[in-house]
């Protein structure tokens, strides 16, 4: 059993918290674990991705592409720009949010407006999961929930993982006073199918 | 044993508790930055964040002549600064263990070149460890603590952004309780004039014979036990991508990769048909053993520019054809200035004006990029003010007469000083910009001089940047808020009508420093009143963008800076207060 998670997203998202929370998680569950993310000038707003690798004695820390068995997407068009991480079967979940980069913000280029029906037609819908994790996290009242609730949503997915080693692992990475929020945050993302 | 899961930057912080350190000297750079913000939280270590690398280097020097064990960590580029300290301390040895960490950049996530600091540990002849992951990480400090101790040599601690930013599982164990060297006085050791370094040098050499003979029996290396007919010798993360891409390949592992251990390579290569050598960037180890005639493959297949992966592994060897490759035509996305950045407001001005500016290292660098356009050159840190001043004395008409250098406040103090004291002392007549965000922000906001914040004590007196630049001997000094874009401007009118050198100091703090930002105050566009002038969308903050000839701005990134609703010629841009969830 080897098991690769990639996140993508946009710099500011979240996305190296909820990749180490993943990787606790494993720790937790009794694997070799191997996280690899890089930071510095992709933190200003430009493209992240974060890989977690785990299994009995996982060796290189990166996902290279067609490796991945779950892709994790935060954004619309960055799920689109590393969907050939993705290996043939692999499972992709995709935050339905669009943030425009620079470029097409100044009207240089345009925002894709087929993401949707291009993922389908690359992963085939019974691999696709679309959430809007934004909206869901509003009635908890902290925006900054959302990338536990996408780990909630792609929860399912993750079976090697126990729910205790979830639990534990959000607390361990996630100051005391917001554990019960993400726990809220995961569970509902856990509901989201 | 507890078991953690660490990145190999805080794996060294745990190794340099371990190992019983006093002294840690950094300037942050990416992707070494976390080595000492982890050591922070050994509050028995001494650790500051130091104007710059030398500063950091010579501190940690310092810490050994006088008998303690001391590391000094920085990236790449941050050796260079370093370099001078570097090759006299070689000759002067360390007394307390000395570990200079070395890390390195292949991929240039966040760097200007890619350059492989193992050479400079062949220059200076100081032994040279290259982890493979956190364990090692952490256990390399404490062999190389005890290598530099035995051996009377600084060490290269060479890590590269795969080892130091990937988190692997690590076995902690507490710390070692390690006695200060009594300190002795020995001019012929620590005084390098050229008589004493004469004897120093052969010092260095009969010191190089015993390395080898180190290399010869040290663990750090670890020799196959023969199955396959292709051997890979490789180091650092390199080993873990080889391993992954040929794993039915016998391995030779290289820890200690200055100097080598050519004897037992030879010995071992006689068995094999062919042998590989896989490292990243530069040919190091494959020309060392070239040299000594043992016949490898090395960068004839493997790449010698970017970072390797397995995959990359797999294909120059075409063990792999069926490659997914990335969807094309896509819309970039580069990292941009954030939303609410004190900056943008100055690069504004700037691009408004039409004022060409040499750059620096930091956020700032961003600013060089559409809408903004606002930079020329970046070179290294500190080289805006002495870029400016040599584009100035080359006399070649408008550009020499309104060149602007704009240079952090951090960065000020690791280089900036120098370079405007070189300034004033040889009759310059540029503008230099002060973009002073109160942090040292691309890192990750850490203290400076400026900030009065530090790593060891807690808040300091904070040392004035106007008083600075004053008493340097400037004497036309403006002092703006950058997101007052007409007060900006007047100022850029006057010091360009000043015939000397101007310092206008910009300051405004980081919006990582402004509390809640992210649940702050938000602006929205009235679309019935925008008139679609584009003003806003070429501030180039992130918020906004331009869709059916309108700006909109997206409320889950404004911070509510309120800038572009200054600059809205229609009053279309307005606050909209509450919380942005
Ligand atoms: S500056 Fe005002 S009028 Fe011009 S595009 Fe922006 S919102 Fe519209
Ligand atoms: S107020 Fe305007 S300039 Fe400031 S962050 Fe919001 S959209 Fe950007």
């Amino acid at each position: 059993m080897h098991k690769n998670i990639m996140i993508a997203g946009v710099g500011g998202q979240g996305i190296i918290v909820a990749a180490d929370i993943i990787a606790l998680a494993a720790i937790h569950s009794g694997y070799d674990v191997k996280k690899s993310e890089i930071h510095g000038m992709s933190q200003r707003g430009g493209s992240v991705t974060s890989s977690v690798k785990f299994a009995k004695k996982v060796l290189s820390p990166v996902i290279t592409s067609g490796e991945a068995d779950i892709l994790l997407s935060f954004e619309l068009l960055e799920s689109l720009r590393q969907i050939h991480f993705l290996k043939d079967g692999g499972f992709l979940a995709v935050n339905n949010m669009k943030i425009d980069p620079l470029p097409v913000a100044v009207g240089n280029f345009e925002y894709p407006p087929d993401i949707k029906e291009r993922l389908l037609s690359i992963v085939g819908e019974k691999n696709v999961l679309f959430v809007d994790a934004l909206d869901s996290v509003k009635s908890i009242g902290d925006v900054r929930t959302m990338n536990v609730f996408l780990i909630g949503a792609i929860s399912s997915k993750i079976p090697q993982i126990k729910s205790v080693s979830w639990e534990k692992a959000i607390r361990e990475r996630l100051p005391e006073k917001a554990f019960d929020k993400n726990i809220k945050a995961f569970e509902m993302g856990k509901n989201s199918r | 044993m507890e078991k953690a899961l660490l990145s190999g930057n805080e794996a060294v912080a745990r190794g340099a508790f371990e190992a019983d350190v006093k002294v840690a000297a950094a300037y942050p750079g990416t992707p070494s930055t976390e080595i000492l913000e982890n050591i922070a939280q050994y509050g028995e270590i001494y650790k500051e964040w130091s104007v710059n690398e030398k500063v950091a280097l010579e501190v940690a020097a310092g810490a050994s002549m006088a008998g303690a064990r001391a590391i000094c960590a920085m990236k790449h580029v941050g050796l260079n600064v370093a370099a001078d300290p570097l090759f006299s301390m070689s000759y002067i040895g360390a007394t307390g263990g000395f570990i200079v960490v070395s890390a390195d950049d292949p991929g240039m996530h966040s760097s200007q070149n890619e350059q492989d600091n193992r050479h400079y540990a062949r220059a200076a002849k100081i032994p040279c460890l290259e982890p493979s992951d956190s364990q090692e990480s952490k256990d390399f400090v404490a062999i190389g603590m005890e290598m530099s101790e035995k051996y009377d040599t600084p060490v290269l601690l060479r890590m590269t952004t795969r080892v130091c930013h990937s988190k692997t599982v690590v076995k902690i164990s507490d710390k070692k309780q390690w006695a200060n060297i009594e300190y002795l006085k020995d001019i012929k050791k620590r005084i390098i004039v050229p008589a004493h370094a004469k004897v120093r040098h052969a010092v260095v050499e009969e010191r190089t014979k015993k390395l080898i003979e180190f290399a010869k029996k040290t663990k750090l290396n670890k020799k196959p036990s023969k199955k396959s007919n292709f051997l890979v010798i490789a180091s650092g993360i390199s080993l873990y991508y080889a391993k992954e891409a040929l794993p039915e390949m016998d391995f030779f592992k290289i820890g200690l990769s200055w100097p080598l251990n050519l004897e037992a390579i030879k010995e071992t290569t006689k068995n094999y048909k062919k042998v590989y050598v896989v490292e990243e960037n530069d040919p190091f180890i494959e020309n060392e053993l070239k040299t000594a005639g043992i016949k490898v493959i090395g960068k004839d297949v493997f790449p010698q520019v970017d970072e390797l992966d397995q995959e990359k592994i797999a294909i120059a060897l075409k063990k792999d054809t069926a490659l997914k490759v990335p969807v094309k035509g896509l819309p970039p996305r580069p990292p941009a200035l954030c939303p609410g950045c004190p900056h943008t407001g100055i690069f504004y001005a700037l691009s408004k004006l039409k004022l060409p500016a040499t750059g620096d290292i930091g956020c700032y660098t961003l600013g060089a990029f559409p809408p903004l356009n606002a930079l020329d050159t970046t070179v290294c840190m500190g080289a805006s003010i002495t870029n400016a001043h040599g584009i100035e004395k080359a006399e070649v008409g408008e550009l020499s007469k309104k060149i602007v250098a704009v240079i952090g406040d951090s960065t000020f103090f690791h280089s900036g000083l120098t370079g405007l004291a070189n300034m004033v002392y040889n009759r310059s007549k540029g503008i230099v910009v002060i973009l002073d965000n109160s942090t040292t922000a691309m890192t990750g906001h850490q203290g400076h001089p400026g900030t009065g914040k530090t790593l060891h004590y807690g808040d300091q007196e904070i040392i004035d940047i106007y008083a600075v630049v004053s008493a340097l001997g400037v004497k036309d000094i403006h002092k703006v808020d950058p997101h007052d874009i007409p007060s900006v401007k007047e100022a850029f009118k006057k010091a360009l009508a000043f015939d000397g050198i101007s310092v206008i100091i910009a300051k405004r703090p980081c919006i990582f420093l402004v509390p809640n930002r992210s649940y702050g105050k938000v602006y929205s566009v009235n679309t019935e009143k925008c008139i679609g002038c584009k003003i806003c969308v070429e501030l180039g903050c992130p918020a906004i963008s331009f869709k059916n000839r309108k700006s909109i701005i997206n409320p889950f990134l404004c911070v509510g800076c309120g800038l572009c609703a200054s600059l809205c010629p229609t009053k279309a841009i307005t606050f909209q207060g509450g919380a942005n969830a």
